[in-house]
């Protein structure tokens, strides 16, 4: 039997998914191939303990744009939350907490407070202008084609439009690392370690490694289409919004084959012409649009004798392992942190009490080590949602900056010891939460490139940097979600904008597809 | 014997002998040596003329050794190479020689080379720089094992028309059999050497790969063999001459390897280097296809081409014009000379589309220098067929013995 599709996209991830359904939204004839059991990829939900369930990697919704959840009417193919709006608290050793809620911080004194929210508005300002280079195919640079050309003069023309004074301002911060722009603004050093602490999460940086002020403005510039609902938890967990996405490809058209490995893409007069199974099954399309990671996509399934050595060389020079942890725990009943209360549980908690305690937990990382006092991002999604856990049970959810991908030591002799630092970091400030525990479980980036075949484990891909932004994602020649292989596109978090369940490389991708079939 | 001092320790001596040194030292009689990929290396022994002459009418030794090679083996080693160059490695049999080039990304030359096929999994790839950074991020995915081997292996070119000889002389039997481009396994007093039919002058000739401590002995061997046959070693400008002449080109004179060029526009596509024969679009994908495939479907905006110049003043380095006058610039020379055998002058020069085409005519600018007064000398050229020179003699099978 031949079945022929129009497009065939791998992995059935949230950027695979929307790409498909905008596909066949688009009147292609679309087969979404996922290797695992359950769609999804990293932004699903999985029983980790028993009757203990958890969003496997990201475990907040925060930057997928509304308008793509207008166009696949997520809400009406079952997308709930849990919680929306959620707050933000940075824990205090000494329980002076600061609370951020809907762009407002308390705890600080006035001075702060003033400083703080000039320079968020500023920022905001600055991620304004920088969203609609987030929601754009990259131009390429040296080309006369039109689209190029616009691309660029639209560039400058977001940098321009901010007016001079802001545009100086911009162009002087963008390169900068955010030790220093928090040091400059502010004093609290609760309050810096904050704002440091979303501008490092998922990277490889600390606070003083350059460009962490662009991935900062990255992070708000992504999360100013999210409206209301910014800083979600889908109910159910992340395996919810996959469920919904892969119901909006379905009811559009597309066809969703899961427990798919695809070994190999198929290539006919330096073509991509379809995809051939682990299990031997060749499938071919017109089109081939891979979610997987570019070192994936590239040097595994499609090989490198279809690619230029040059080329090859840069993806494999493509910074793509991760240094972000996940940390997992089955809790016999509610979390206590000191002074926090109920409201405070629901939303998202910080563990970066400053600008050097996020620094010092970087430094070991460069050299194959684990953080000692890791910086933590804490949810308790059952404080919002009861459904994951057994009743009056709760799990708490946590990525841990940093870990490495190949520590000195191998992971089989660290992970006991690194879940140890981690539990008892977060016992400082949440007394007798080892007492709670039933379950623990930990992804370290090894772990999440074997579970979910991201290639380095890195949340986003590959790294997030200048070097690897933008024009340049994943790297010159692959940039505008194609390939150097006519008919084979990228739509991954590899591709611009990059990670986070963003959704809009795999939208992108499916408008490329489409326009080339045009 | 060697009548010349020790050598002193290699940190005093940045560049290396060869095995052959000891012998070309002794044979120097002007003491001209160069630089080549980190060896001294002979550029005269006595005078250019009679070297030359060597090559075309009797036979000339050349040491080849400091040629950078690479052995590379392994399951995808035949993959692995037809990835890399522009010829079709699959249709290479075992123990056959190609001449190849191979690209970047833009389908600019990297190098030009050739590849023995040694066994069905083994080759020898011999460049004329080391540029195993490149190979080795070409051999990313693939199973092959690449290691430099220059220093293991003593090289002798053996090339002009009494070359096989003196190989027959030197009690080889069995080399008439080898056709160009062919491999032959031979031994000398039971020392194991490799000959293939391949050199650099376009004439009859073999060349001879050893073990090092093999080298002086092989030399010794030729020359008392080819005593009687005109045996003369020569350097490099001796061998400069007759590659131009059978119209081969030379990195760095003729085109610049397009992974060191900085300027835009530099790097040359084989197509504008005259090579198209050497390039299988149809064999599946290669380094730099999919820009060549582009660039096949345009006219090359220029193109290396051959030339005859009135007069007998070579027209080295000399600047093309379209005009008498000299005022509309079309290209530049990057090899010339006057040919003692084809009694032409000669060169290989890089020529804007369209003049380019076989028969054009145009004008070269031509410097002379006359007891330190310059002179300037405006001749005509025209693009005429390359090689200048290619004797039946190079192609003969048994070769001639003479």
């Amino acid at each position: 039997m031949t079945t022929s599709y129009d497009s065939i996209v791998i992995g059935g991830g949230h950027n695979g998914l929307v790409c498909a359904a905008y596909l066949a939204r688009g009147g292609k004839r679309v087969l979404v191939l996922e290797a695992a059991d359950q769609v999804g990829g990293a932004a699903v939900t999985r029983e980790f303990a028993p009757g203990f369930r958890v969003s496997a990697c990201a475990h907040l919704l925060h930057m997928l744009p509304q308008t793509i959840a207008n166009d696949l009417a997520l809400a009406k193919h079952g997308l709930e939350f849990a919680a929306q709006g959620m707050s933000t608290t940075a824990l205090s050793q000494e329980a002076a907490h600061l609370r951020f809620s809907r762009g407002a911080v308390s705890g600080i004194d006035h001075a702060d407070h003033a400083a703080y929210t000039s320079l968020m508005a500023r920022l905001r300002k600055f991620a304004a202008h920088l969203r609609p280079i987030l929601e754009m195919t990259p131009p390429r640079l040296g080309t006369s084609a039109w689209a190029d050309q616009t691309g660029l003069l639209r560039l400058a023309w977001q940098v321009r439009s901010l007016g001079r004074a802001d545009m100086r301002e911009l162009l002087r911060i963008i390169g900068m690392n955010v030790y220093d722009l928090a040091e400059e603004h502010l004093t609290s050093p609760l309050l810096r370690g904050a704002l440091a602490f979303d501008a490092v999460l998922g990277t490889n940086s600390g606070p003083r490694a350059p460009g962490t002020v662009l991935t900062l403005l990255y992070r708000m510039a992504a999360e100013t289409a999210v409206g209301a609902a910014a800083m979600a938890q889908p109910k159910g967990g992340m395996g919810a919004l996959s469920d919904a996405l892969a119901a909006a490809a379905r009811v559009a058209g597309a066809e969703i084959r899961t427990g798919a490995r695809v070994d190999r893409i198929l290539v006919r007069d330096d073509r991509a012409a379809g995809v051939v199974l682990a299990d031997g099954e060749t499938i071919e399309a017109s089109s081939v649009i891979s979610s997987a990671d570019p070192r994936t996509t590239f040097l595994r399934l499609l090989g490198t004798e279809h690619l230029d050595t040059g080329f090859v060389r840069r993806i494999d020079h493509f910074r793509h392992r991760g240094l972000t942890t996940k940390l997992h725990l089955a809790l016999s009943g509610p979390p206590s942190f000191s002074s926090v209360d109920d409201a405070t549980l629901r939303g998202r908690i910080l563990i970066a009490p400053s600008l050097d305690y996020i620094e010092n937990a970087f430094n070991p990382s460069k050299y194959g080590e684990c953080s000692e006092a890791p910086a933590i991002e804490i949810v308790v999604p059952t404080a919002s949602d009861p459904s994951l856990a057994p009743p009056g049970q709760h799990v708490l959810s946590a990525i841990v900056q940093y870990a490495p991908y190949a520590p000195k030591l191998s992971w089989d002799k660290l992970r006991q010891p690194f879940i140890d630092c981690l539990i008892d970091t977060i016992e400082q400030y949440a007394p007798g939460l080892r007492k709670l525990i039933v379950a623990a479980e930990l992804l370290t980036p090894a772990d999440i490139e074997q579970q979910f075949g991201i290639a380095g484990g890195h949340w986003h891909h590959g790294e997030l940097a200048f070097d690897q932004f933008f024009m340049v994602r994943p790297v010159p020649g692959a940039a505008q979600y194609n390939s150097p292989v006519e008919n084979l596109f990228l739509c991954g978090a590899g591709s611009h904008p990059g990670g986070g369940v963003m959704g809009i490389a795999g939208r992108n991708a499916a408008r490329q597809v489409l326009k080339k079939a045009a | 014997m060697n009548a010349t001092a020790p050598l002193p320790p290699p940190f005093l001596q940045p560049l290396l002998p060869t095995p052959f040194h000891a012998r070309s030292r002794a044979a120097s009689r002007v003491d001209q040596f160069v630089p080549w990929a980190g060896y001294t290396t002979v550029d005269v022994y006595t005078t250019v003329e009679q070297e030359y002459f060597a090559i075309r009418n009797t036979c000339s030794v050349y040491d080849l050794t400091p040629m950078v090679k690479y052995r590379i083996t392994g399951a995808d080693a035949e993959r692995y190479l037809n990835r890399l160059v522009t010829r079709d490695v699959r249709k290479l049999k075992p123990n056959r020689v190609a001449y190849t080039v191979w690209c970047n990304d833009a389908g600019h030359v990297i190098d030009d080379g050739t590849i023995f096929r040694l066994a069905a999994s083994e080759f020898l790839l011999c460049t004329a720089e080391r540029q195993l950074n490149w190979l080795l991020d070409s051999a990313i995915g693939f199973d092959v094992a690449i290691a430099e081997i220059t220093e293991t292996i003593a090289a002798l070119s053996l090339q002009g028309p009494t070359a096989y000889g003196v190989l027959k002389s030197a009690g080889l039997t069995g080399v008439e059999r080898l056709k160009p481009f062919d491999i032959g396994r031979f031994a000398m007093n039971d020392r194991p050497i490799t000959i293939s039919r391949t050199g650099f002058t376009g004439d009859l000739g073999y060349e001879l790969w050893m073990q090092p401590q093999d080298a002086e002995f092989v030399w010794d061997s030729l020359m008392a063999a080819g005593s009687s046959r005109g045996i003369r070693p020569i350097g490099s400008q001796a061998l400069n001459m007759a590659r131009i002449e059978a119209g081969f080109i030379m990195p760095n004179l003729d085109f610049v390897n397009s992974e060191t060029t900085v300027r835009i526009g530099r790097d040359r596509s084989p197509y504008e280097l005259g090579l198209e024969w050497l390039v299988d679009l149809k064999k599946g994908h290669f380094n730099g296809r999919r820009a060549l495939l582009e660039e096949q479907r345009r006219r090359p905006a220029r193109r290396l081409v051959g030339l005859d110049i009135d007069g007998n003043k070579p027209a080295e380095k000399a600047l093309l014009y379209a005009d008498r006058h000299c005022s509309r610039q079309i290209g530049a020379v990057s090899s010339a000379m006057w040919s003692p055998t084809c009694k032409r002058n000669i060169a290989l020069a890089m020529v804007d589309a369209p003049h380019f085409d076989m028969g054009r005519q145009f004008w070269a600018e031509i410097y002379l220098c006359r007891e330190l007064v310059w002179e300037r000398r405006v001749a005509r050229a025209r693009v005429v067929e390359k090689p200048f020179f290619m004797p039946e003699r190079r192609k003969l099978t048994p070769p001639g013995d003479r």
